[in-house]
């Protein structure tokens, strides 16, 4: 889908956004008028008013990847009503309502795809139950048009408001054994809606996490150790006292499993420091200046990226610690080969930049703590926070909002707990928000990673070999946490001699997952030996991507399936959108591809790039061919968030590192953590290929290719390989 | 000490420190929050605002330097002339994912139209290059300006 598709359905996204036009309060008139307590809810989902006005829990986090819009589009196609009638309200952490609530793994479609359009289908039998008995005939009788049943035998019709009351008398139906709709029916799934907060957005009305306010509340400011988990030593806590408007200054001891430099601990729980909490947030930060704190020394403190890499290197010079998986007879294999290739490829530590800093609000009062997070995982949050406060999980309410941005770093909820520890302690309601400088040194970073590889083709162009020893970081067979690799990562199973193998390094780095975990860093390193190997056999790169998927539809058993039929078929797709091998290009620039399968979606993409002498690298354009299922639920949705990850990996992959130096973050701020601008943005090009699978999620897999598809663009245009991220001019100049 | 701002053609006033940020004196004195905090060191736009119609990083500007200057918003952007197409487009194409940004996004592209009415490609780029969108949704806010600017988007 291009810009022009979306043109097309331009009414359809006005309506979505206000009848009539351009409606800047639309989102907020509705919600009042679909006030009605006296209308009890047909479900944990849905509310009908009296006046029709149809209000749809959102169930999970939103953090911009458009679930608040996208859940309820999925319950409102089946209840049968008018998008404009529907109001979006956001649920607060409820498991029993709602079950697990969270924001990753691209899941939200495949876990609710049918789910919510069989709730919204049990609401509709109810309605049309609540009608039938006002009519005195049987439910076989009644049809439904948006927000209100039909008599067919006769015609007449009742609104759904006026139905809503008599629906409590109405037992709700199996949803197992309700009919959902033919897809051609469909008026909401597949038509491209605004986002319901789209107005809040523009007029910039309060919305977001740091934007919450409660009566009497403070602003607190935290300070950690740049060594991760160092305790503090000294503090001069009256200094900043003496600051006006600065009401308390503390240390914070924190949880000892939080200091624990194993992997998985560090970083997951309160980790010590010092809170200023003040009148104002700008006075906080000025007491905190004062602070002078001395941090006691850690046994990370030496650690560094530089000591990280050449350990990695001496780790491959040697026997691997584990071999994670060993077919047929790799050294004979690359004896046996035409062309042998041999490359040791890396990739730094990454940060998530959230552009909104991390932050929570907290308040306590009689032993009940509720809490305004902008997280992704509230219910982890809440009983980390239930543990390290030494309080009852059924004593803390998580409300969810909004987040501005997610990409992973919300899945952790290190700033929940902080908020509500100092908020008990400072005995009032307390925001809690870090600095820009705070966010970037206490991340859980995206985990470097070294990989060492040996490859094999034959003659005739297939590969026959294929080693990988991943040098990554844990501790035994235990990984960090997103540093991981599966033993059927591709091209493993299409390659009759293959091994993997894994040795760790011991880190004490707090790490996390990235938007696409782990296939952010994978995707890069394996594309771009693939390419190595079909530039060493003289194939033409799609070509030998397409032969290296094989003739089968899939291969391997679930839930470790690869439908290398769908891969293909996005790779000719990307082919043809790109006009791959047509393109006559001029010196200097070049085409690359890539395909990679994460988060159940089968994605190609095609770079196209120029790369001055200088080694300034311009992308120009990116397409991009995904074959995510059966049907896009919100096409002007899933256009972002295709676009944006595009856009987010070659961000990553031209710009950015985090580096650890003394056991520190050595960045700081977007000045020595860039990312991509707007003059930077090329054009990207979207294809969705439906095919008979369920639909699948769209927040992560459009990344992984993006970055291999440049750097296998960079070695059309200019033959020098990228083996390092990020790509630096250095690495390019002739 | 007390300050009188004017802000969104509203005559206010905070009692705050002199060198606190306009940033902070909006969002945590005056209630506007609409103005974002991304960065504090004028890298990011996410605090951008006008004084006397100019683009300015509120995080960088001393409240007690404002003066008389007439300080806008985006809460205010709905009744200025310029702000309200740029906001209008920004709805039409449903620009943001995350949002955090766009409030800022919104705020630079309203300067650069004021003065810029028809923008190329170049000139955007130039006038937006300081507003990060960390969702990367610069496809469309290149499009939302060119439609608010009544130009071919694509």
């Amino acid at each position: 889908m291009t810009y022009h598709d979306l043109k097309a359905n331009r009414r359809e996204i006005l309506t979505s956004v206000g009848a009539g036009g351009l409606t800047l309060a639309f989102s907020i008139a509705s919600k009042a008028e679909a006030q009605d307590d006296t209308v009890k809810p047909l479900n944990a989902y849905v509310r009908v008013a009296p006046n029709g006005k149809v209000t749809i829990t959102a169930k999970n986090p939103e953090v911009g990847q458009g679930v608040k819009t996208m859940l309820p589009m999925l319950i409102a196609e089946e209840l049968d009503v008018a998008w404009e009638d529907v109001v979006i309200e956001q649920a607060d952490s409820d498991p029993k309502a709602y079950g697990r609530q969270f924001a990753g793994g691209s899941m939200a479609t495949p876990l609710h795809w049918e789910e919510l359009r069989r709730v919204g289908a049990v609401a509709r039998a109810m309605l049309i139950q609540a009608a039938a008995t006002a009519w005195n005939c049987g439910p076989g009788d009644c049809a439904t048009v948006p927000g209100n049943v039909v008599h067919k035998p006769s015609g007449k019709k009742r609104t759904y408001g006026s139905l809503a009351m008599a629906c409590a008398n109405v037992t709700p139906p199996d949803p197992k054994s309700l009919t959902l709709k033919d897809p051609k029916t469909y008026n909401i799934i597949g038509k491209p809606k605004a986002q319901y907060d789209v107005a809040k957005i523009v007029t910039g009305e309060p919305l977001f996490g740091i934007d919450v306010r409660r009566p009497g509340m403070l602003y607190a400011t935290y300070e950690k150790a740049p060594v991760f988990a160092a305790t503090v030593a000294s503090a001069d806590l009256e200094a900043a006292k003496s600051v006006k408007g600065v009401r308390k200054a503390f240390v914070v001891e924190g949880d000892p499993k939080a200091m624990s430099p194993g992997p998985g601990n560090i970083g997951q729980g309160l980790m010590p420091g010092v809170a200023v909490v003040a009148d104002s947030w700008w006075a906080a930060r000025k007491g905190r200046d004062k602070l002078n704190i001395k941090w006691n020394d850690h046994p990370t403190s030496k650690q560094s990226s530089k000591l990280f890499a050449e350990q990695a290197k001496a780790i491959a010079a040697g026997k691997a610690q584990r071999t994670a998986r060993n077919d047929g007879d790799v050294d004979a294999a690359l004896k046996a080969s035409a062309k042998t290739v041999e490359a040791a490829y890396a990739y730094p530590f990454l940060s998530h930049a959230n552009l909104e800093p991390q932050n929570c609000t907290a308040e306590f009062k009689d032993g009940k703590l509720e809490i305004w997070a902008p997280t992704q995982n509230p219910e982890p949050g809440r009983q980390l926070t239930a543990k390290t406060l030494g309080i009852n999980p059924d004593d803390i309410t998580v409300h969810m909002i909004r987040g501005g941005g997610g990409f992973g770093r919300r899945l952790a909820n290190d700033y929940m707990v902080e908020a509500a520890w100092i908020a008990r302690e400072t005995g009032a309601p307390v925001k809690l928000l870090w600095t820009r400088e705070d966010d970037m040194a206490h991340d859980h970073y995206r985990p470097a990673g070294f990989h060492f590889f040996r490859g094999g083709v034959d003659a005739a162009g297939n590969v026959t070999a294929w080693h990988d020893h991943f040098v990554t970081f844990g501790e035994g067979t235990t990984m960090a946490p997103s540093a991981g690799m599966s033993a059927a990562e591709y091209p493993a199973r299409f390659v009759p001699n293959c091994r993997l193998e894994v040795s760790t390094m011991p880190l004490g780095v707090p790490t996390g997952p990235l938007r696409a975990p782990g296939s952010n860093a994978l995707a890069f390193v394996m594309q771009s030996f693939i390419d190595e190997l079909a530039h060493a056999a003289g194939a033409d790169p799609l070509a030998f991507q397409i032969k290296l998927l094989g003739d089968k539809p899939t291969v391997g058993e679930p839930p470790a399936a690869y439908g290398a039929a769908r891969m293909r078929g996005v790779l000719q797709a990307v082919g043809e959108m790109s006009g791959w091998g047509k393109t006559k290009l001029p010196m200097g620039e070049g085409m690359g591809v890539a395909c990679y399968y994460s988060h159940l979606g089968y994605f190609a993409e095609v770079a196209h790039v120029a790369c001055s002498p200088e080694g300034a690298v311009k992308v120009k354009k990116v397409w991009v061919a995904a074959d995510v299922g059966s049907q896009i639920i919100n096409p002007h949705g899933a256009l972002n968030q295709v676009q944006g990850s595009v856009l987010d990996g070659l961000s990553e992959a031209l710009h950015q590192a985090i580096t650890i130096e003394a056991g520190r973050v050595e960045q700081s701020n977007f000045t020595d953590y860039r990312l991509m601008r707007i003059s930077e943005a090329p054009a990207v090009e979207v294809k969705f290929l439906k095919t008979d699978f369920p639909p699948t999620g769209l927040g992560e897999p459009a990344l992984p290719p993006a970055i291999p598809a440049l750097t296998n663009a960079i070695f059309a245009a200019t033959g020098k390989r990228i083996r390092s991220l990020p790509i630096t001019p250095d690495m390019l100049k002739a | 000490m007390a300050y009188s701002l004017t802000v969104n053609g509203k005559a206010v006033s905070a009692d705050v420190d002199g060198d606190t940020p306009l940033l902070w004196v909006l969002r945590d004195t005056l209630g506007f929050v609409g103005t974002k905090y991304g960065c504090g060191v004028a890298a990011c736009g996410a605090c951008t605002v006008h004084i006397d119609g100019q683009p300015m990083r509120a995080c960088q500007i001393p409240v007690e330097s404002v003066g008389a200057a007439k300080i806008s918003t985006i809460e205010g952007m709905a009744a200025h002339p310029v702000g309200k197409k740029v906001q209008a487009a920004w709805m039409e194409l449903d620009v943001a994912q995350c949002g955090y940004c766009q409030a800022g996004q919104i705020m630079s592209a309203t300067a650069l139209l004021a003065k810029t009415p028809k923008p190329t490609d170049a000139q955007i780029d130039e006038a937006m290059n300081g507003n990060i969108c960390r969702c990367a949704t610069y496809v469309r806010i290149r499009a939302a300006i060119k439609r608010a600017s009544g130009q071919k988007e694509v």
